[in-house]
């Protein structure tokens, strides 16, 4: 009997043994594995713990780490003004992910970014509890909330206004917009509820910003950019009288391209840029695409940003101008801004950019920046060239002729006494609603003129002609008393 | 075989420094689980750490006087193991806000209190031999208990624990106990005829039926209502024991391959036919699944386990400056892999030969018990600390499907508390049989095992019935 019970001792010594082995595996060999499993959220949970820094406009926080005793962590992240600054900060949640400014700037806010090595080093020896740095976004309170407050209910749209001298971004506000502190709750349950509310709103998505990534056909507002490639072609200036019959097919087709028949473009059949412009009539534009040629139209396009990468932090979703495949009816119709000519909000917001600035695109940013726990000031980015879009003289042409809508066009419903405003209509066919005719609605431009101090862009999507046309034009009047404080 | 002899020696003063060690250790663990809360009051620390302190002292008291050559390192690896629970669960209360920790103490004096009681009762563990039938008998009627509507409740699916009041018993815990006298009981008045009698088949020798009958009858039983309460862990615990025990008592390895068999036949079917086993092992198998690590009853709580595992290293994160707390359960069946964050591989490793010594203590007394029940008993008690132990060991570490086992002495819960308790002491009783001088006097059962001596004195028993 001995020795059996010394066998069952050996045996389970060599059980035993094996157990050690697992432990040694799990908690040794493969430790590392384990750490970078992606359903391994424990680094996130030590973030939920510490303090994390603050996003500020004009010096106040609109997402701050606030002490809670729920229970489960430590700090809760709560957001003010969570609606008027969604889109802008996302939100910082352990059921739903991490976005936009949330995500982006994730390192700064946590403290481990490299700039912070120093105070994390004397947090770990002082015994105190790193803290995260606080990031001051280029943001005017002020003029974003009258921007986020102007929009209407029920529509979808967006407003930007840049300083076109730095790039800063002033204002960033879209509608539909949702509270970023529904997704941040704690509670994984609720937040995956609250996340499915929000995710039914029709034309809401809490992923996306849709400044920087809705892609919308521009309509005539990208006219600027036509002309633009016009002028530089050198086969066209101002006085040269273009073609602007009332209708005319596009090239190779039956497919006959109208013009604008709101306006009075029927008044002249051959017509200086001027007329072309102010009234966005639309014929000429096939002679110019066709005169410009692919090449040379595809390049403007991307000097003015198209196709190009951009992170304002955020990635800013490039625009598409998909000429490679484009036969020349199609060419003629990316022209005028339609079939597949597709940009961002934050896109023709940088065309504006460019005219106001003699033709220098400055890059758009948010971080005016960044505030380690002790006040010093760790990163302050510098105004930064994103490109050259053109001459300061085809500039200077494009703002004289971008006086015309304000004065007697598209945009007069936008005008402010006092103010010299310059800009571009446009809208973007969208099929019909029940017998009504669908329209992306666009207004983009910059003032003063002489001396500009902010760009403008004014989007609403999916809205039938006239409340598109309308609002678009009390919203950037709007946004311009607001600017001028008129 | 030659039997283990030791000296004569009492060694009660060793057994106290160890105590006095073991108390320090926990009472060390204890208060560093607080101390990276701030402002955290001491005053739990201190009760809980006086309650402990006095009644450790008590049981070794109690040593001194009813048993006073009982294995001098059982007491305080019991202990140890114990306090070092507590802390662990105070930990998790810490984080959590619950008051487990209290419940487990008030557990603790409960079952140290029914051990003393035991020890002093029984005094000479021989006594449990008459009670062979008894034990069956209350072994059916425990495991019956929560089938018994009113008065079982189901948790977490397993129709396991009683309510009575404001308790909740696991009734099973105890029938570990109950089985095992049974088994020792039976084998030491039955083993010639298994060994004897029967038919020789190539290698095997086959048992007659009727001798196995009332062990088959034990086992199917044991089984039966297992599977009906759906509780794996136990059903494999008592098993294993049904195995080892007749292992010990016959020596034939042929039992142990049988047993393997069955073992491996009964979890092909069982894999296959109910459905709670069949997601035990997918889940087992496809733990880093995230829909199976998403499913309610998925592996998520084993994951995280792991993830915290892995987060502790070699060195662990330090008592309380982890986050064991993440992991469901982290106070009972994942206690484990809580003190592997928290103390690493290499504190998590001095656990587990802490359990190793303990049961190696076990089967010492085994070795040195004089009479076959003894050794039988010493050896199935000591077997199940072992077993449960590796089960929720490598169930944690994933190296075998998870089971809902306590992790003894340690995991919250009262009622493995109680039950390894229990066994603590009648190990306990052994141990001062098997060490104290012989004296000639014979014991209630008047039966004997030694080398020379077995096959008479078995005969005698048999005869004598």
């Amino acid at each position: 009997m001995n020795h059996a019970i010394k066998r069952v001792w050996v045996a389970l010594t060599v059980l035993f043994v094996i157990c050690l082995g697992g432990l040694s595996y799990i908690q040794f060999f493969d430790a590392e594995s384990l750490s970078e499993n992606a359903l391994n959220k424990r680094e996130l949970y030590r973030e939920f713990d510490l303090p994390r820094g603050a996003i500020l406009v004009d010096g106040k926080p609109i997402a701050e780490s606030v002490p809670t005793d729920d229970g489960q962590f430590e700090f809760q992240r709560v957001y003010n003004d969570a609606e008027t600054y969604a889109h802008l900060t996302g939100y910082y949640s352990l059921a739903n992910g991490t976005t936009q400014l949330e995500s982006q700037l994730n390192d700064w806010l946590t403290g481990t970014s490299s700039d912070l090595l120093f105070d994390r080093l004397s947090a770990m020896f002082t015994g105190t509890r790193s803290e995260g740095a606080s990031v001051e976004l280029t943001i005017d309170g002020q003029l974003q909330k009258t921007a986020f407050e102007a929009i209407p209910e029920g529509l979808k749209a967006t407003i930007i206004v840049t300083n076109p001298k730095t790039g800063d971004i002033l204002a960033m506000a879209s509608k539909p917009s949702y509270n970023t502190n529904r997704l941040a709750v704690h509670s994984t349950a609720k937040a995956a509820e609250n996340l499915k509310e929000i995710s039914d709103i029709d034309g809401l998505s809490p992923y996306r910003n849709p400044a920087i990534s809705s892609l919308i056909t521009p309509g005539s507002s990208f006219k600027i950019i036509s002309t633009v490639a016009a002028l530089e072609s050198g086969k066209f200036d101002m006085d040269t009288p273009i073609d602007n019959p009332v209708s005319k097919n596009y090239p190779h087709t039956n497919k006959p391209l109208n013009n604008f028949s709101e306006g009075i473009c029927a008044r002249d059949t051959r017509a200086k840029l001027e007329f072309i412009f102010a009234q966005s009539c639309n014929t000429p534009f096939i002679e110019i695409s066709q005169t410009v040629g692919k090449d040379a139209f595809t390049e403007v396009a991307e000097r003015f940003g198209y196709g190009q990468q951009l992170n304002i932090p955020q990635n800013v979703v490039p625009s598409e101008f998909p000429s490679a495949e484009a036969s020349e009816a199609q060419m003629a119709q990316m022209a005028i801004g339609e079939w597949e000519n597709k940009a961002t909000p934050l896109q023709m917001n940088m065309v504006a950019m460019a005219i106001a600035n003699d033709g220098v695109i400055m890059k758009p940013n948010l971080i005016d920046k960044v505030i380690a726990p002790d006040l010093r000031v760790i990163e302050d980015p510098k105004p930064e060239k994103f490109s050259t879009a053109t001459t300061p003289e085809v500039a200077e042409q494009l703002t004289e002729l971008m006086e015309g809508p304000v004065l007697r066009g598209t945009a007069m419903n936008a005008r402010v006494p006092g103010v010299d405003f310059r800009a571009k209509t446009g809208t973007s066919q969208r099929p019909s609603v029940d017998g009504v005719r669908m329209v992306n609605s666009w207004m983009t431009g910059f003032a003063p003129a002489d001396d500009p101090q902010v760009a403008i862009t004014v989007n609403i999507q999916d809205v039938d002609y006239d409340t598109g046309h309308n609002t678009v034009g009390a919203l950037m009047k709007t946004m311009l008393e607001a600017v001028f404080n008129k | 075989m030659t039997e283990v002899q030791t000296a004569p020696v009492p060694r009660r003063n060793l057994e106290l420094l160890l105590v006095l060690l073991a108390l320090c250790v926990g009472g060390a663990a204890f208060y560093l689980v607080g101390s990276s809360t701030e402002d955290v009051d001491n005053t739990d620390f201190y009760v809980q750490m006086s309650i402990l302190a006095g009644l450790s002292l008590t049981v070794h008291v109690l040593l001194r006087i009813f048993a006073k050559y009982a294995d001098p390192v059982i007491l305080p690896i019991t202990i140890a193991l114990n306090s070092l629970g507590l802390a662990m669960i105070h930990r998790i209360d810490l984080a959590k806000g619950t008051s487990q920790s209290a419940r487990q103490l008030l557990w603790t004096a409960i079952a140290i209190v029914i051990a003393s009681v035991v020890l002093w009762a029984i005094k000479d563990h021989r006594i449990l031999r008459r009670f062979t039938y008894i034990a069956l008998l209350a072994s059916i009627v425990l495991l019956l208990l929560p089938l018994i509507p009113g008065l079982g409740v189901t948790i977490n699916g397993a129709r396991i624990w009683i309510r009575m009041g404001m308790f909740s018993l696991q009734p099973g815990e105890l029938a570990k106990i109950t089985l095992s006298i049974f088994f020792a009981g039976y084998l030491s008045s039955n083993r010639d005829l298994i060994l004897m009698a029967g038919r020789k088949l190539g290698p095997l020798q086959l048992p007659r039926l009727r001798d196995m009958a009332p062990m088959v009858i034990a086992w199917l039983l044991s089984i039966g209502v297992l599977v009906v309460q759906r509780d794996l862990g136990s059903a494999i615990l008592f098993f294993g024991l049904f195995i080892v025990m007749i292992y010990v008592a016959t020596a034939r390895i042929s039992w142990v391959l049988i047993g393997a068999l069955m073992v491996v036949a009964g979890g092909v079917v069982a894999g296959l036919t109910m459905g709670h086993v069949t997601r035990r092992l997918d889940v087992w198998l496809n733990a880093f699944d995230p829909e199976i690590y998403q499913a309610t009853g998925g592996s998520m709580q084993i994951v995280e386990g792991l993830f915290g595992m892995a987060d502790g290293g070699l060195f662990g994160t330090g008592l309380g400056a982890g986050s064991p707390y993440r992991v469901p359960l982290a106070n009972s069946d994942m206690i484990i892999a809580s003190f592997g964050e928290e103390i690493g591989l290499i504190g998590v490793s001095a656990i587990i030969l802490l359990y190793m010594l303990l049961i190696s203590r076990g089967l010492r007394a085994a070795l040195g018990s004089a009479d076959t029940f003894g050794k039988l008993l010493a050896a199935g008690l000591s077997f199940t600390l072992g077993l449960q132990c590796i089960v929720i060991i490598g169930g944690v570490t994933r190296l075998i499907p998870l089971t809902g086992l306590a992790t003894p002495f340690m995991a919250a819960g009262g009622s493995s508390l109680l039950a390894n308790w229990i066994i603590i002491s009648l190990l306990l009783l052994i141990s001062h049989n098997s060490r104290r001088p012989k004296t000639g006097g014979v014991g209630p059962t008047d039966e004997f095992a030694s080398a020379s001596t077995t096959l008479t004195s078995s005969t005698k028993a048999v005869t004598k019935k």
